[in-house]
């Protein structure tokens, strides 16, 4: 077996938690402060994973194994989505339904964990959570369709092969749209401003923040850990759909994709430091406008 | 086939002694069962015999009946709608023993014992016979012992008039089953279906007309959207057992039936594979989303088994479309998604009856608002509950992702390169099928979470309880069953469909379940990394301090189960934005003034189509119809007028 098929998760697996330190450097920035560094949440992780937990009465083993069925869940979707120009662990036709699906299971157990808790709060982020997510999948579907039709293939690792800068400039202008789709997508999924305020401390107002209240200690290090891998996949995707560069060496792409995504930590970032929370009323509009940007780029491809 | 005839003839007679031997709840429950289980068992056996081996078996009859011929015949189609149909009613049937049991001292559980083995019996008579008269026998017989296991509790009035909507729903349906049966027999010269392969060469209008009168007729049984009302009325009436099998299997004869015509009609045109998309995306779609905005479990199941019908019937549209646009890719994995689809729902949406029961037993209540908490009172069907709802929202591992794979499947590889002709409905397809998954999530998250999770929000949850291990057993089976189906069917699905497919189509298969043994692989993965994480998790905690203490309340003194998220809650907020479609009436007298008067706030979400379209249409047919009440008035010498006139008048006729 090729040992180079581990490299992207080797790669998710070790930098995903210095995306969110990028992004909250970048902030801070924004905001004239110092910041926290670029490392804080490697310390937060083991801070907690030191740590004993404490369990609401009300919970039973679905609390238990929600934080760790949503890790594994987002681990095995790392296996799936290649890194600059490496293929994946596991690829095969029809893999990106299970990269979206899987994800599902995530979201699933993490909504299923939230209300194993009884509380209304948790209640809440768990009702908004499967709302936005039911239309950000129409989105990202929407915007897979239009890599398959452009690359011909129903797997991550044969649409970002070695033939696709050529495609990407033969179909530039749905590349674009579809990249900005998978942008808010992103935001949604990994619940970054404009959709979810990951700082806030009004539980009314949050979604996914909302949903892991009661975790603590190991679980909660789980979960962290867990959301910052989904923000590497996710963000893998984007930038490999927005930023199609490839020389030929594989240290090369590698460095080039790993800036890329110190890129989407900054642009992430921006958006954060530049906008305001949505009303959750409006979240919904966003998404229909990410799944109106791919439908654009549909029509472009299909025409 | 002796086997088969055996299996037929003890439902009769199990059914008949549980009939005569009414008086003891006991020795009636005993025959009903043992004809149930061993009927069932022996059923199987002809049935996995030609699913293996694809050899076809017959039977005919010599039969007194004017233009009815006693022929049967289990062919590969007639096997794999057998084993589910075997399989969950033998389960549900031992299941119905201890769950009936309860009711011995106010019901007669001898008839209704003799109606569920007549229905296991016609189920299987519809799916093998082979003579147009004797499948409308076999299916009158289903509908009708259908209608009375759905009366069963018949002094309630909402059971009758439950009753009463699906007997005429299923006739509508076999009035257009009677006019299709009707013309195609003229048109073939005979009732045997070995005759009508010639149908195929009829006029694309005559098939066409054939296919419209298919649609209506079986769409009526299977659920599809519109004529689906009965389902939510019907399903929440029955006993869970009789919803489970009416649900899992019977509604899937009509998707049976459907097949069964198609296979006769030969080539389709392009607006048949169109037509069936269309209405599998609309009962798609809107099924989940009224199975989302119920609170009653067993109508919220209701609801959703009309939006799995929905996913099979898109995937048998993708197939259509790819006959006529010669596509074999989207025709052979789009059918064999489908009809791998039709299993799969009878193991996990009879798994949540057979739960939705449970409760039901164990708490006297389908309201999920007043529910929470059970998983701590009901471990078993807790558990049991859960499996069923991973699958049925199709998540890996399980069983449901299996067959959703095979369908987005065919679309990305089939439908998506290809010319606009099959791009645009695979499109379709994906965005829906996308978009119900998402949905289904929100669904059963709903279910489980607030009717197993949380705080008990009414006190009749307290004395919750498990069932018995003759309720048990069953729901386990189906569990174990959705997950072993889930990981095996890259083994399953090639051994079942070798002797069907050509060749040529047998390799198009061979891709689709490569990639189904990869996702074999990554769940093998996936419960490998659990195990290591848990073990970490557990090392971690075991030198640690681990408290327990009560829900985060935000400092709140006093905070009561009532304060809990309700179901209405959860799915208030994808209810308000799909309201356009699903007209959710809400009453709110809210507390005005200083001292305020108690408030209350009230939502439910009628059948738009109940409400819209066939209330006031059958209301406006029986305004028309009473004017011939003037000619019923009860006096005899007027009726013996009529008599009198009537024969004047047809002699006059003859001279």
């Amino acid at each position: 077996m090729n040992a180079n098929l581990f490299i992207p998760t080797l790669f998710a697996v070790v930098f995903a938690p210095l995306i969110l330190g990028i992004i909250n450097r970048t902030k801070a920035f924004f905001g004239g402060r110092h910041g926290q560094p670029f490392l804080q949440l490697y310390y937060d992780l083991f801070k907690l994973l030191r740590k004993g937990a404490t369990y609401s009465k009300t919970t039973t083993y679905i609390f238990r194994l929600g934080p760790m069925v949503g890790l594994v869940c987002v681990l095995l979707a790392t296996t799936l989505v290649p890194f600059g120009g490496i293929r994946s662990f596991l690829c095969f036709p029809g893999d990106i339904l299970l990269f979206a699906y899987i994800l599902g299971l995530m979201r699933f157990f993490t909504v299923l964990a939230a209300l194993d808790t009884g509380s209304s709060f948790e209640g809440m982020g768990a009702a908004r959570e499967v709302h936005f997510s039911a239309l950000a999948e129409v989105a990202f579907f929407l915007g897979l369709i239009v890599l398959a039709k452009a690359t011909s293939s129903a797997s991550f690792s044969d649409m970002y092969s070695s033939s696709f800068p050529y495609i990407w400039i033969a179909n530039s202008t749905q590349m674009l749209l579809v990249g900005v789709a998978f942008f808010l997508v992103l935001l949604t999924e990994n619940a970054r401003i404009p959709v979810d305020d990951p700082n806030t401390h009004l539980e009314l107002t949050m979604i996914h923040e909302v949903m892991v209240l009661d975790h603590s200690g190991p679980d909660f290090a789980f979960i962290l850990y867990g959301s910052a891998l989904k923000l590497w996949v996710l963000g893998t995707i984007f930038t490999q759909t927005i930023f199609p560069f490839r020389s030929g060496s594989i240290y090369l792409d590698l460095l080039f994709s790993f800036l890329a995504m110190i890129v989407l930590g900054v642009i992430v970032g921006i958006v954060e430091s530049t906008m305001a929370r949505l009303r959750l009323l409006r979240v919904p509009q966003l998404l229909v406008a990410a799944a109106a940007l791919s439908t654009v780029a549909l029509v472009l491809s299909m025409r | 086939m002796t086997f088969f005839l055996y299996s037929l003839s003890i439902f009769l007679v199990s059914g008949l002694l549980a009939l005569i031997s009414k008086r003891s709840a006991f020795l009636s429950s005993f025959f009903g069962i043992a004809g149930c289980v061993a009927g069932c068992v022996l059923g199987l056996i002809p049935s996995i015999q030609v699913l293996l081996s694809g050899q076809g078996l017959s039977f005919s009859f010599p039969w007194a009946m004017p233009l009815g011929a006693f022929v049967l015949n289990i062919d590969f189609l007639s096997a794999f709608f057998l084993v589910p149909v075997f399989v969950l009613c033998a389960l549900a049937g031992l299941y119905g023993g201890q769950y009936l049991y309860s009711y011995r001292s106010t019901h007669c559980l001898g008839f209704s014992w003799f109606c569920f083995n007549i229905l296991v019996g016609s189920m299987a008579l519809v799916i093998v016979a082979a003579n147009a008269l004797l499948f409308l026998l076999a299916w009158e017989l289903m509908a009708l012992a259908s209608f009375f296991l759905v009366i069963f509790e018949a002094k309630k009035e909402s059971v009758r008039k439950a009753g009463w909507m699906y007997l005429i729903t299923t006739h509508i349906g076999t009035a257009f089953l009677l006019a299709m049966f009707l013309l195609m027999a003229q048109s073939a010269k005979s009732m045997n279906f070995m005759d009508w392969d010639k149908l195929e060469y009829l006029p694309s209008l005559a098939r066409g007309i054939f296919f419209i009168l298919a649609v209506v007729g079986f769409g009526a049984k299977a659920g599809f959207m519109p004529l689906h009302i009965w389902l939510p009325e019907a399903h929440p009436a029955a006993p869970s057992h009789v919803s489970s099998v009416m649900s899992g299997v019977m509604i899937k004869t009509g998707i049976y039936g459907l097949i069964r015509i198609l296979s006769f009609l030969g080539f389709p045109s392009f607006w048949w594979g169109w037509t069936l998309l269309a209405i599998g995306i609309i009962s798609g779609v809107l099924g989940i989303l009224f199975a989302l905005a119920q609170s009653d479990l067993k109508r919220l199941l209701a609801y959703s088994t009309v939006e799995n019908v929905g996913i099979i019937t898109m995937g048998l549209g993708i197939t259509l479309l790819g006959i006529a646009y010669q596509i074999p890719v989207l025709t052979v994995i789009g059918f064999v998604g489908s009809l791998f689809h039709v299993l799969n729902h009878a193991l996990y949406k009879g798994l949540l009856f057979l739960c939705a029961g449970a409760v039901l037993h164990g708490t006297g209540m389908r309201d999920i608002n007043l529910m929470g908490g059970l998983l701590k009172r009901m471990r078993y069907t807790g558990l049991f509950f859960l499996a069923g709802a991973i699958a049925i929202c199709g998540l890996p591992p399980l069983n449901g992702f299996g067959s959703e794979f095979l369908i987005y499947f065919a679309c990305f590889t089939g439908g998506i390169p290809g010319s606009h002709n099959v791009a645009i409905p695979a499109l379709a397809l994906i965005i829906f099928l996308s978009l119900i998954g998402g949905l289904s999530i929100a669904c059963f998250s709903k279910a489980f979470g607030i009717a197993f999770s949380g705080e008990p929000r009414h006190e009749s949850m307290n004395h919750a309880h498990d069932t018995g291990w003759l309720m048990k057993i069953p729901m386990g089976i189906l569990a174990l069953s959705c997950i072993l189906v889930g990981f095996l069917s890259p083994c399953l699905l090639p051994r079942i469909f070798q002797n069907y497919l050509s060749a040529e189509h047998l390799g198009i298969l061979e891709k689709a379940t490569f990639s189904l043994s990869q996702i074999t692989i990554a769940s093998i993965v996936f419960l490998f990394l659990l195990g290591i994480l848990a073990l970490v998790r557990s090392l971690l905690l075991c030198v640690r301090k681990v408290e327990t203490t009560v829900t985060w309340d935000c400092g709140y003194a006093a905070p009561t189960a009532r304060m809990q998220y309700t179901g209405t809650s959860f799915s208030q907020i994808l209810v308000e934005f799909y309201n356009f479609f699903l007209r959710v009436k809400q009453k709110l007298s809210a507390p005005k003034g200083l001292f305020p008067e108690p408030g209350s706030f009230s939502m439910e979400t009628p059948d738009l189509f109940q409400e819209k379209v066939f209330s006031p249409l059958f209301v406006r047919t029986g305004n028309v119809l009473c004017i011939l009440h003037t000619l019923q008035h009860g006096r005899i010498h007027l009726y013996v007028l009529y008599i009198i006139v009537m024969l004047i008048v047809l002699l006059l006729w003859k001279l």
